[in-house]
């Protein structure tokens, strides 16, 4: 048994939110054996990173450090965990299930002839690992097979990061220098930067009127825009709205647009994907507006109605002018 | 450019799905398949690619018979040729099982590229490119909205979490997973319909590709999801429906 060990993520120099989750992720499947999970950080610099580890009540922290690890590419990060998980022989690896973790951690499984349980929920006795399946309308069960680490991901806000546990005292700290050649890293990244100038701040939105796929066409938008207009809300949609070019990108919502925290968020036409839920599950109340009582929608929702859109909104439109005067 | 799209028949978006009586599958019976959604968007970047620097787009879908509707509409958007690995139990392997019968399919094709979709609308692993990619030795990118080829290989622009993107360069060959949106994604015509019917489907036992490795994940079960919150259903016709919520978001939110 050489235990459990958590991948942190570096967010703009410091260690992110949902690196804490998977932390947490880590102490519920630690508690069986009632060991503490590790943590290891990953750069050229690490020295912040791991002080931030150290302070969380970790076992060990392990600063994987070389120059060539400075950016993120998949094959700097997958061989240098490689090399690190062929020495130490871990039980488990646990990641936070973010966008660089979806590029690289399943060719890590791969290389060591593993796979990556990804995005998962819950964790309970076995351990059994469960997560999303049909984009949110079923879970799914999984167990570890064979032999070799077991790799999984977890989903961002499924598990709550412990509020703070700097009083367990500092980690030790240890450094494992990967051997890397700069022929091995094929990729080239530039520096990243941002779409479309943000016009609209979405986040100090009070009120959101949100629209998904469920409104079939652009021509029907205005059914929508007069219930925003009567609330006096911002208007918000799902993925497929600003793919489709019907709304801008920066009216977009969930992990690869705008985080909200509205008062209220009126969810019109959508399903409630994953994806979608990231940004907007701190709103204070939620009603979802959907035809399919089974909707993944209805599992965050404070209020739902189940009916069609194009019946509902148009009269709650009236109902709120009526309200209002 | 030889580029091979992978492409996945899914439920269609809109299917009630059950649980089957095995508990580890849904009941296929009654529910439409459709094209996966982010595979449709590889899809469009191959034929856009194709018509930009010529070559060839070569389809590519692990699954079972019905599986062909989907590569036959592929072929009807304007692919060229396609494989289909015939396999029955995609459902139950893993993401490097399945990723291992793609990758042993494609090989012979020695391909410029390779795309496949970001994410399956079933299983959602999202990992069948990067591991491709591993199991074929090739540089890879994932998350990719647009594709730009320069004289050494390939620009790519990658979304990044928060609305950020980034470029990155790779040389060719290489496998790139596509995200939904960089696109518009066209429609089969007519005549690309009559067209895909005289098209080559090559077909592929699983078997011949080499012994299936033991399953690293086993999904033991499927069942309905906890649900997180008590939602209040509000009951009635649209109109009754409408001015009971209107007065909880007057007295109980108090947002109104
Ligand atoms: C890496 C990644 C990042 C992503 N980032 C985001 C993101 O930032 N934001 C985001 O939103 N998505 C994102 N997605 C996409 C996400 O997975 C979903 O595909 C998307 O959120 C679905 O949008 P939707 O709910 O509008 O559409 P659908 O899932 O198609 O849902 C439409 C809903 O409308 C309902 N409906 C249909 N007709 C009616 C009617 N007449 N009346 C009432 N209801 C009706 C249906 O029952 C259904 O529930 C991302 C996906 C990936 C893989």
């Amino acid at each position: 048994m050489s235990g459990i060990y958590v991948v942190l993520e570096d967010r703009s120099g410091r260690i992110g939110r949902i690196s804490w989750e998977a932390l947490a992720a880590a102490n519920i499947l630690a508690a069986q054996p009632g060991t503490k999970p590790n943590t290891i950080v990953i750069g050229a610099q690490t020295e912040a990173l791991a002080k931030e580890a150290a302070a969380k009540g970790v076992a060990k922290v392990i600063r994987i450090e070389h120059p060539l690890l400075a950016q993120y590419t998949s094959d700097g990060f997958t061989g240098a965990l490689d090399q690190f998980i062929r020495a130490e022989s871990p039980d488990f690896i646990v990641f936070p299930h973010s966008y660089q973790v979806r590029d690289y951690v399943p060719a890590l499984a791969a290389r060591l002839g593993r796979v990556l349980v990804g995005d998962v929920t819950a964790i309970s006795d076995g351990p059994v690992f469960t997560r999303s399946l049909m984009q949110g309308r079923l879970s799914g069960n999984y167990k570890s097979a064979g032999s070799g680490p077991t790799f999984i991901s977890v989903q961002s806000g499924a598990f709550r990061a412990d509020a703070d546990e700097s009083s367990v005292g500092a980690a030790q700290i240890i450094t494992f220098t990967p051997t890397i050649d700069a022929a091995q890293i094929r990729t080239k990244p530039s520096e990243p930067f941002r779409g479309a100038a943000q016009t609209v701040d979405l986040g100090s939105a009070q009120l959101i009127v949100a629209v998904g796929r469920g409104i079939k066409e652009a021509d029907n938008l205005p059914l929508v825009q007069d219930l925003a207009t009567a609330l006096g809300a911002e208007i918000a949609a799902s993925r497929p709205i600003c793919d489709n070019g019907w709304l801008p990108i920066e009216r977009q919502v969930g992990s690869s647009g705008q985080t909200v925290a509205p008062k209220l968020y009126l969810a019109v036409g959508i399903s409630g994907a994953i994806q979608h839920l990231v940004g907007m599950k701190g709103a204070q109340c939620i009603v979802a507006i959907n035809k399919d009582a089974e909707a993944p929608i209805f599992e965050v929702a404070d209020y739902g109605i189940v009916g069609d859109l194009f019946e509902v909104v148009p009269a709650l439109t009236e109902a709120v002018k009526a309200a209002r005067q | 450019m030889k580029i091979i799209v992978a492409i996945k028949q899914v439920p269609e978006r809109d299917a009630q799905v059950r649980i089957d009586g095995s508990g580890k599958w849904i009941q296929e019976a009654d529910i439409q398949f459709a094209m996966n959604e982010s595979d449709a968007y590889a899809l469009e970047e191959a034929l856009q690619l194709k018509e930009k620097h010529g070559g060839e787009v070569v389809v590519l879908s692990a699954g079972p018979e019905r599986a062909g509707t989907t590569i036959r509409e592929a072929l009807a958007k304007g692919a060229d040729r396609a494989i289909q690995v015939e396999v029955d139990d995609l459902n139950q392997r893993d993401a490097l099982g399945a990723a291992q019968l793609l990758a042993a399919a494609v090989k012979q094709e020695s391909p410029d590229l390779i795309l496949t979709g970001l994410q399956s609308d079933d299983l959602g692993y999202g990992q069948t490119g990067v591991i491709m990619a591993e199991l074929l030795g090739l540089p890879h990118a994932s998350l990719i909205l647009h594709v730009e080829k320069t004289d050494t290989g390939l620009t790519v622009k990658r979304e990044l979490e928060e609305g950020w993107f980034q470029n990155i360069d790779l040389p060719l060959p290489a496998v790139l997973m596509i995200q939904s949106g960089g696109n518009k994604l066209r429609y089969a015509t007519l005549m690309g319909i009559k067209k895909a019917k005289t098209k080559e489907l090559r077909k592929v036992a699983a078997a011949d590709l080499g012994h299936a490795n033991a399953p690293a994940a086993v999904l033991e079960k499927i069942t309905l999801p906890q649900k997180q919150k008590s939602t209040q259903i509000i009951p009635g016709s649209a109109k009754e429906a409408a001015a009971t919520l209107v007065e909880k978001l007057k007295f109980e939110v108090r947002v109104i």
